[in-house]
Protein backbone atom coordinates (compact mmCIF):
# COMPACT_ATOMS: atom_id res chain seq x y z
CA UNK A 1 0.00 0.00 0.00
CA UNK A 2 1.43 3.33 -1.25
CA UNK A 3 1.87 5.45 1.91
CA UNK A 4 -0.33 8.97 1.79
CA UNK A 5 2.80 11.32 1.09
CA UNK A 6 3.58 8.98 -2.44
CA UNK A 7 -0.43 9.47 -3.48
CA UNK A 8 -0.21 13.12 -2.50
CA UNK A 9 2.52 13.20 -5.15
CA UNK A 10 1.23 11.15 -7.80
CA UNK A 11 -1.94 13.24 -7.76
CA UNK A 12 -0.38 16.36 -7.99
CA UNK A 13 1.39 14.92 -10.86
CA UNK A 14 -1.28 14.27 -12.71
CA UNK A 15 -3.13 17.51 -12.41
CA UNK A 16 0.45 18.85 -13.76
CA UNK A 17 -0.63 16.65 -16.70
CA UNK A 18 -3.96 17.45 -17.31
CA UNK A 19 -2.63 21.52 -16.95
CA UNK A 20 -0.19 20.67 -19.88
CA UNK A 21 -2.83 18.75 -21.83
CA UNK A 22 -5.27 21.28 -21.39
CA UNK A 23 -2.70 23.88 -22.87
CA UNK A 24 -2.09 22.07 -25.63
CA UNK A 25 -6.11 21.53 -26.64
CA UNK A 26 -6.15 25.38 -26.40
CA UNK A 27 -2.75 26.03 -28.74
CA UNK A 28 -4.25 23.21 -31.44
CA UNK A 29 -7.51 24.99 -31.30
CA UNK A 30 -6.08 28.48 -31.87
CA UNK A 31 -4.11 26.80 -34.80
CA UNK A 32 -6.88 25.22 -35.86
CA UNK A 33 -8.51 28.14 -36.82
CA UNK A 34 -5.91 29.70 -38.61
CA UNK A 35 -4.85 26.24 -40.63
CA UNK A 36 -9.02 26.25 -41.94
CA UNK A 37 -8.61 29.96 -42.77
CA UNK A 38 -5.81 29.14 -45.06
CA UNK A 39 -6.93 25.95 -46.49
CA UNK A 40 -9.79 27.38 -46.99
CA UNK A 41 -8.08 30.40 -48.58
CA UNK A 42 -6.19 27.84 -51.08
CA UNK A 43 -9.50 25.74 -52.30
CA UNK A 44 -10.61 28.95 -55.12
CA UNK A 45 -7.66 28.17 -57.01
CA UNK A 46 -7.54 24.47 -56.49
CA UNK A 47 -10.97 24.53 -57.75
CA UNK A 48 -10.60 26.84 -60.59
CA UNK A 49 -7.55 24.80 -61.75
CA UNK A 50 -9.03 21.78 -61.86
CA UNK A 51 -11.74 23.08 -63.41
CA UNK A 52 -9.31 24.37 -66.39
CA UNK A 53 -6.97 21.44 -66.79
CA UNK A 54 -10.12 19.06 -66.89
CA UNK A 55 -11.74 21.21 -70.32
CA UNK A 56 -8.48 20.96 -71.32
CA UNK A 57 -7.11 17.89 -70.90
CA UNK A 58 -10.29 15.93 -71.61
CA UNK A 59 -9.83 17.14 -75.32
CA UNK A 60 -6.22 16.47 -75.27
CA UNK A 61 -6.16 12.93 -73.20
CA UNK A 62 -7.10 10.77 -76.19
CA UNK A 63 -4.15 12.41 -78.97
CA UNK A 64 -0.89 10.52 -79.15
CA UNK A 65 0.78 13.63 -78.38
CA UNK A 66 -0.76 14.11 -75.08
CA UNK A 67 2.30 14.59 -72.39
CA UNK A 68 3.40 12.10 -69.89
CA UNK A 69 2.11 13.86 -67.15
CA UNK A 70 -1.16 13.54 -68.43
CA UNK A 71 -1.16 10.23 -70.02
CA UNK A 72 0.85 8.20 -67.98
CA UNK A 73 4.22 6.23 -69.53
CA UNK A 74 2.02 3.60 -70.49
CA UNK A 75 3.18 1.48 -67.96
CA UNK A 76 2.61 0.78 -64.62
CA UNK A 77 5.24 -0.80 -63.05
CA UNK A 78 7.03 1.17 -60.55
CA UNK A 79 4.64 3.20 -58.04
CA UNK A 80 5.58 6.26 -56.21
CA UNK A 81 3.84 6.72 -52.70
CA UNK A 82 3.61 9.92 -51.60
CA UNK A 83 3.17 10.18 -47.94
CA UNK A 84 2.51 13.07 -45.89
CA UNK A 85 2.14 13.37 -42.66
CA UNK A 86 2.40 15.87 -39.64
CA UNK A 87 6.09 16.48 -38.28
CA UNK A 88 4.89 15.99 -34.29
CA UNK A 89 2.87 13.10 -32.31
CA UNK A 90 0.21 13.62 -29.47
CA UNK A 91 -2.44 13.84 -31.99
CA UNK A 92 -4.44 10.56 -31.85
CA UNK A 93 -4.66 8.01 -35.13
CA UNK A 94 -3.81 11.42 -37.16
CA UNK A 95 0.04 9.86 -38.13
CA UNK A 96 -0.81 5.86 -37.59
CA UNK A 97 -4.15 6.21 -39.99
CA UNK A 98 -2.42 7.93 -43.17
CA UNK A 99 0.57 5.19 -42.47
CA UNK A 100 -1.67 2.48 -42.33
CA UNK A 101 -3.50 3.62 -45.69
CA UNK A 102 -0.58 3.71 -47.28
CA UNK A 103 0.98 0.56 -46.17
CA UNK A 104 -2.13 -1.15 -47.19
CA UNK A 105 -1.42 0.19 -50.64
CA UNK A 106 2.11 -1.01 -50.44
CA UNK A 107 1.29 -4.68 -49.37
CA UNK A 108 -1.22 -4.56 -52.42
CA UNK A 109 0.94 -3.06 -54.88
CA UNK A 110 3.68 -5.55 -53.85
CA UNK A 111 1.56 -8.78 -53.83
CA UNK A 112 0.63 -7.99 -57.50
CA UNK A 113 4.38 -7.75 -58.69
CA UNK A 114 4.74 -3.96 -58.64
CA UNK A 115 7.28 -2.09 -57.64
CA UNK A 116 6.99 -0.03 -54.42
CA UNK A 117 9.11 3.36 -53.64
CA UNK A 118 8.46 5.59 -50.71
CA UNK A 119 8.76 9.79 -50.34
CA UNK A 120 7.79 10.88 -47.24
CA UNK A 121 7.00 14.56 -46.42
CA UNK A 122 6.94 15.02 -42.77
CA UNK A 123 8.81 13.55 -39.97
CA UNK A 124 6.39 11.01 -38.13
CA UNK A 125 4.96 9.15 -41.74
CA UNK A 126 9.19 8.83 -42.42
CA UNK A 127 10.12 6.86 -39.20
CA UNK A 128 6.86 4.71 -38.83
CA UNK A 129 7.80 3.39 -42.58
CA UNK A 130 11.17 3.15 -42.45
CA UNK A 131 10.92 0.04 -39.83
CA UNK A 132 9.02 -1.66 -42.34
CA UNK A 133 10.01 -0.16 -46.00
CA UNK A 134 13.35 1.34 -45.32
CA UNK A 135 15.32 0.39 -48.21
CA UNK A 136 12.41 1.74 -50.45
CA UNK A 137 12.41 5.33 -48.82
CA UNK A 138 13.83 7.46 -51.73
CA UNK A 139 13.68 10.12 -50.14
CA UNK A 140 12.62 12.15 -46.87
CA UNK A 141 11.84 15.88 -46.38
CA UNK A 142 10.63 17.34 -43.22
CA UNK A 143 9.04 20.38 -42.62
CA UNK A 144 9.83 20.92 -39.25
CA UNK A 145 11.70 24.10 -39.95
CA UNK A 146 9.06 25.56 -41.70
CA UNK A 147 6.94 27.71 -39.74
CA UNK A 148 4.10 29.00 -41.81
CA UNK A 149 3.45 26.64 -44.84
CA UNK A 150 3.33 28.75 -48.10
CA UNK A 151 3.20 27.58 -51.88
CA UNK A 152 7.08 27.48 -51.80
CA UNK A 153 7.10 24.37 -50.13
CA UNK A 154 4.84 22.72 -52.41
CA UNK A 155 6.48 23.57 -55.27
CA UNK A 156 9.66 22.49 -54.06
CA UNK A 157 8.07 18.63 -53.47
CA UNK A 158 7.02 18.64 -57.08
CA UNK A 159 10.06 19.80 -58.50
CA UNK A 160 11.56 16.44 -56.48
CA UNK A 161 8.58 14.55 -57.62
CA UNK A 162 8.75 15.77 -61.28
CA UNK A 163 12.33 15.14 -61.46
CA UNK A 164 11.93 11.87 -60.23
CA UNK A 165 9.72 11.16 -62.96
CA UNK A 166 11.46 12.55 -66.20
CA UNK A 167 14.30 10.63 -64.93
CA UNK A 168 11.27 7.29 -65.39
CA UNK A 169 11.91 6.59 -61.68
CA UNK A 170 8.33 5.74 -61.72
CA UNK A 171 4.99 5.60 -63.51
CA UNK A 172 2.59 5.93 -60.88
CA UNK A 173 2.42 8.51 -58.27
CA UNK A 174 -0.18 8.56 -55.57
CA UNK A 175 -0.48 11.23 -52.87
CA UNK A 176 -1.66 10.19 -49.42
CA UNK A 177 -2.46 12.74 -46.62
CA UNK A 178 -5.72 13.56 -44.55
CA UNK A 179 -8.27 14.72 -46.03
CA UNK A 180 -9.75 17.76 -42.88
CA UNK A 181 -13.63 17.28 -42.56
CA UNK A 182 -14.37 18.06 -39.35
CA UNK A 183 -12.43 19.02 -35.71
CA UNK A 184 -13.53 15.35 -35.32
CA UNK A 185 -13.48 13.60 -38.43
CA UNK A 186 -10.66 13.57 -40.70
CA UNK A 187 -10.22 11.07 -43.51
CA UNK A 188 -7.30 9.37 -44.77
CA UNK A 189 -7.07 9.61 -48.40
CA UNK A 190 -5.19 8.26 -51.30
CA UNK A 191 -5.21 10.93 -54.52
CA UNK A 192 -3.71 9.64 -57.96
CA UNK A 193 -1.44 12.32 -59.43
CA UNK A 194 0.52 11.14 -62.39
CA UNK A 195 -0.34 10.09 -64.25
CA UNK A 196 -3.28 12.91 -63.61
CA UNK A 197 -6.75 11.68 -63.32
CA UNK A 198 -9.45 13.41 -65.35
CA UNK A 199 -12.73 13.19 -63.60
CA UNK A 200 -15.64 12.58 -65.69
CA UNK A 201 -18.48 15.56 -65.45
CA UNK A 202 -16.11 18.35 -64.15
CA UNK A 203 -15.75 19.24 -67.97
CA UNK A 204 -19.26 19.63 -67.71
CA UNK A 205 -18.86 23.02 -69.32
CA UNK A 206 -18.90 23.33 -73.33
CA UNK A 207 -17.87 26.77 -73.57
CA UNK A 208 -15.47 26.38 -76.67
CA UNK A 209 -12.50 28.16 -75.41
CA UNK A 210 -10.05 30.23 -77.98
CA UNK A 211 -6.58 29.41 -76.59
CA UNK A 212 -3.94 31.36 -76.29
CA UNK A 213 -1.18 30.24 -76.71
CA UNK A 214 -1.69 26.83 -78.32
CA UNK A 215 -3.73 24.25 -75.90
CA UNK A 216 -0.66 21.57 -76.03
CA UNK A 217 1.29 24.71 -74.54
CA UNK A 218 -0.45 25.54 -72.05
CA UNK A 219 -1.14 22.08 -71.05
CA UNK A 220 2.55 21.67 -70.58
CA UNK A 221 2.43 24.53 -68.60
CA UNK A 222 -0.13 23.59 -66.41
CA UNK A 223 0.52 19.89 -65.27
CA UNK A 224 4.09 20.90 -63.86
CA UNK A 225 2.04 23.58 -61.85
CA UNK A 226 -1.08 21.41 -61.12
CA UNK A 227 1.00 18.95 -59.78
CA UNK A 228 1.85 21.52 -56.88
CA UNK A 229 -1.33 22.94 -56.41
CA UNK A 230 -2.46 19.42 -55.34
CA UNK A 231 0.53 19.11 -53.07
CA UNK A 232 0.20 22.44 -51.91
CA UNK A 233 -3.71 21.69 -50.88
CA UNK A 234 -3.01 18.52 -49.48
CA UNK A 235 -0.12 19.81 -46.97
CA UNK A 236 -3.02 22.75 -45.96
CA UNK A 237 -5.53 20.27 -45.50
CA UNK A 238 -3.11 18.00 -43.41
CA UNK A 239 -2.22 21.07 -41.46
CA UNK A 240 -5.85 21.67 -40.40
CA UNK A 241 -6.47 17.70 -39.85
CA UNK A 242 -3.47 17.40 -37.61
CA UNK A 243 -4.60 19.99 -35.33
CA UNK A 244 -8.20 19.05 -35.37
CA UNK A 245 -6.48 15.20 -34.52
CA UNK A 246 -4.40 16.61 -32.00
CA UNK A 247 -7.60 18.97 -30.10
CA UNK A 248 -9.52 16.26 -29.76
CA UNK A 249 -6.83 13.92 -28.41
CA UNK A 250 -5.30 16.45 -25.95
CA UNK A 251 -9.36 16.89 -25.06
CA UNK A 252 -9.64 13.33 -24.26
CA UNK A 253 -6.33 13.42 -22.59
CA UNK A 254 -7.99 16.28 -20.52
CA UNK A 255 -10.77 14.49 -19.61
CA UNK A 256 -9.32 10.94 -18.30
CA UNK A 257 -6.42 13.02 -16.58
CA UNK A 258 -9.84 14.81 -14.99
CA UNK A 259 -11.11 11.14 -14.31
CA UNK A 260 -7.95 9.62 -12.87
CA UNK A 261 -7.50 12.55 -10.24
CA UNK A 262 -11.05 11.94 -8.98
CA UNK A 263 -10.49 8.53 -9.23
CA UNK A 264 -7.19 8.54 -7.25
CA UNK A 265 -8.57 11.68 -4.49
CA UNK A 266 -11.01 9.13 -3.21
CA UNK A 267 -8.86 6.73 -2.42
CA UNK A 268 -6.50 8.91 -0.79
CA UNK A 269 -9.31 10.52 1.45
CA UNK A 270 -10.30 6.71 2.28
CA UNK A 271 -7.06 5.83 3.14
CA UNK A 272 -6.35 8.91 5.01
CA UNK A 273 -9.93 8.30 6.76
CA UNK A 274 -8.92 4.47 7.98
CA UNK A 275 -5.57 5.68 9.02
CA UNK A 276 -7.40 8.23 11.73
CA UNK A 277 -9.91 6.04 12.88
CA UNK A 278 -7.12 3.27 12.99
CA UNK A 279 -4.78 6.03 15.86
CA UNK A 280 -8.53 6.92 17.20
CA UNK A 281 -8.82 3.16 17.87
CA UNK A 282 -5.35 2.98 19.28
CA UNK A 283 -5.80 5.81 21.48
CA UNK A 284 -9.21 4.76 22.97
CA UNK A 285 -8.11 1.06 23.48
CA UNK A 286 -4.90 2.86 25.49
CA UNK A 287 -7.06 4.73 27.35
CA UNK A 288 -8.85 2.22 28.66
CA UNK A 289 -6.42 0.18 29.50
CA UNK A 290 -4.86 2.51 31.42
CA UNK B 1 -20.36 50.96 -68.76
CA UNK B 2 -21.11 47.41 -69.06
CA UNK B 3 -19.05 45.86 -65.67
CA UNK B 4 -18.56 41.89 -65.25
CA UNK B 5 -17.20 39.54 -62.37
CA UNK B 6 -13.30 39.48 -61.93
CA UNK B 7 -11.27 37.02 -59.64
CA UNK B 8 -8.12 37.48 -59.36
CA UNK B 9 -6.34 34.07 -57.38
CA UNK B 10 -3.29 32.90 -55.91
CA UNK B 11 -2.61 29.74 -54.41
CA UNK B 12 -2.63 31.50 -50.88
CA UNK B 13 -5.68 33.67 -50.91
CA UNK B 14 -8.08 35.44 -53.19
CA UNK B 15 -6.30 38.47 -53.83
CA UNK B 16 -9.22 40.61 -55.58
CA UNK B 17 -13.05 39.74 -56.38
CA UNK B 18 -15.66 42.19 -57.64
CA UNK B 19 -17.37 44.25 -60.32
CA UNK B 20 -15.13 46.06 -62.85
CA UNK B 21 -15.02 48.23 -66.04
CA UNK B 22 -11.83 46.68 -67.73
CA UNK B 23 -8.81 44.50 -67.02
CA UNK B 24 -5.67 44.47 -68.93
CA UNK B 25 -3.56 41.20 -68.53
CA UNK B 26 0.06 40.45 -69.63
CA UNK B 27 -0.38 38.15 -71.70
CA UNK B 28 2.25 35.52 -72.92
CA UNK B 29 1.50 36.12 -76.88
CA UNK B 30 0.97 40.24 -75.81
CA UNK B 31 -0.88 42.52 -73.54
CA UNK B 32 -4.75 42.02 -73.66
CA UNK B 33 -7.63 43.73 -72.31
CA UNK B 34 -10.97 42.13 -71.09
CA UNK B 35 -14.07 43.97 -71.31
CA UNK B 36 -17.54 42.78 -70.81
CA UNK B 37 -18.72 40.59 -73.06
CA UNK B 38 -15.30 39.36 -74.27
CA UNK B 39 -15.10 36.00 -75.98
CA UNK B 40 -14.16 32.86 -73.74
CA UNK B 41 -10.85 32.86 -73.65
CA UNK B 42 -8.05 30.97 -72.12
CA UNK B 43 -4.64 32.55 -72.08
CA UNK B 44 -1.37 32.14 -70.30
CA UNK B 45 0.45 35.02 -68.63
CA UNK B 46 4.03 36.47 -68.07
CA UNK B 47 5.23 38.03 -65.57
CA UNK B 48 4.07 41.43 -65.49
CA UNK B 49 1.43 43.98 -64.26
CA UNK B 50 -2.20 44.25 -64.22
CA UNK B 51 -3.93 46.75 -64.45
CA UNK B 52 -7.90 46.88 -62.86
CA UNK B 53 -10.43 50.06 -64.00
CA UNK B 54 -13.23 50.27 -62.18
CA UNK B 55 -15.29 53.42 -62.68
CA UNK B 56 -11.95 55.62 -63.88
CA UNK B 57 -9.81 54.25 -61.17
CA UNK B 58 -6.78 52.21 -61.61
CA UNK B 59 -5.58 49.30 -60.21
CA UNK B 60 -2.34 47.96 -60.65
CA UNK B 61 -1.28 44.49 -59.52
CA UNK B 62 1.27 42.56 -60.38
CA UNK B 63 1.47 38.46 -60.82
CA UNK B 64 4.33 36.60 -61.79
CA UNK B 65 2.68 34.64 -64.34
CA UNK B 66 -0.43 32.56 -64.46
CA UNK B 67 -3.41 31.85 -66.40
CA UNK B 68 -6.46 33.67 -67.31
CA UNK B 69 -9.37 32.43 -68.12
CA UNK B 70 -12.27 34.44 -69.80
CA UNK B 71 -16.25 32.61 -69.82
CA UNK B 72 -19.55 33.52 -69.87
CA UNK B 73 -19.57 34.40 -65.85
CA UNK B 74 -16.40 36.70 -65.85
CA UNK B 75 -12.62 36.80 -65.60
CA UNK B 76 -10.51 34.67 -63.52
CA UNK B 77 -7.47 34.82 -63.22
CA UNK B 78 -4.74 32.26 -61.57
CA UNK B 79 -1.92 33.96 -60.56
CA UNK B 80 1.12 32.00 -59.55
CA UNK B 81 2.01 34.81 -57.25
CA UNK B 82 -0.14 38.05 -56.99
CA UNK B 83 1.00 41.22 -55.23
CA UNK B 84 -0.45 44.76 -55.34
CA UNK B 85 1.70 47.64 -56.05
CA UNK B 86 1.63 49.30 -52.72
CA UNK B 87 2.60 46.21 -51.51
CA UNK B 88 5.19 45.47 -53.12
CA UNK B 89 8.50 45.37 -51.33
CA UNK B 90 10.99 47.10 -54.25
CA UNK B 91 14.69 46.27 -52.11
CA UNK B 92 13.46 42.77 -52.12
CA UNK B 93 12.26 42.37 -55.60
CA UNK B 94 15.44 44.17 -56.88
CA UNK B 95 17.23 41.79 -54.69
CA UNK B 96 14.99 38.60 -56.37
CA UNK B 97 16.29 40.07 -59.34
CA UNK B 98 20.28 40.09 -58.53
CA UNK B 99 19.68 36.84 -57.18
CA UNK B 100 17.89 35.36 -60.87
CA UNK B 101 21.01 37.13 -62.51
CA UNK B 102 23.36 35.07 -60.08
CA UNK B 103 21.59 31.91 -61.14
CA UNK B 104 21.61 32.03 -64.74
CA UNK B 105 25.14 30.34 -64.60
CA UNK B 106 23.29 27.48 -63.31
CA UNK B 107 21.43 26.85 -66.14
CA UNK B 108 21.74 25.57 -69.98
CA UNK B 109 20.41 24.96 -73.31
CA UNK B 110 16.60 25.09 -72.98
CA UNK B 111 16.52 26.48 -69.30
CA UNK B 112 18.80 28.31 -69.89
CA UNK B 113 16.47 30.44 -72.51
CA UNK B 114 13.46 30.10 -69.95
CA UNK B 115 15.57 31.45 -67.50
CA UNK B 116 16.59 34.78 -69.46
CA UNK B 117 13.16 35.34 -70.08
CA UNK B 118 12.22 35.12 -67.10
CA UNK B 119 14.34 37.75 -65.60
CA UNK B 120 13.62 40.32 -68.92
CA UNK B 121 10.04 40.13 -67.62
CA UNK B 122 10.85 40.83 -64.21
CA UNK B 123 13.02 43.62 -65.57
CA UNK B 124 10.48 45.14 -67.36
CA UNK B 125 8.18 44.99 -64.24
CA UNK B 126 11.40 47.30 -62.56
CA UNK B 127 11.52 49.53 -65.21
CA UNK B 128 7.94 50.48 -65.23
CA UNK B 129 7.85 50.42 -61.32
CA UNK B 130 10.26 52.99 -61.28
CA UNK B 131 8.76 55.13 -64.03
CA UNK B 132 5.26 55.10 -63.00
CA UNK B 133 6.74 56.10 -58.94
CA UNK B 134 5.90 59.42 -59.63
CA UNK B 135 2.38 59.55 -60.09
Amino acid sequence: MASLKDMRVRIASTKATQKITKAMQMVAASKLRRAQTAAEAARPYADKMSVVISNIASAAAGSPGAPPLLAGTGRDQVHLLLVCTGERGLSGAFNSSIVRLARERALALSAQGKDVKFFCVGRKGYEQLRRQFDKQIVEHLDLRSVRQLGFVNAEDIAKKVLARFDAGEFDVCTLFYSQFKSVIAQVPTAQQIIPLVVEEGAAASTTSYEYEPEEDEILTRLLPRNLAVQIFRALLENNASFYGAQMSAMDNATRNAGEMIRKQTLVYNRTRQAQITKELIEIISGAEAV
Amino acid sequence: MATFHFDLVSPEKLAFTGEVDQVDIPGVEGDFGVLAGHAPVVAAIRPGILTITTAGRHEKIIVLGGLAEVSESGLTVLADVATSLDELDRAQFAETIAEMEEGLKEHEGDELDQAIERLDHFKSIQQQLSSTAMH
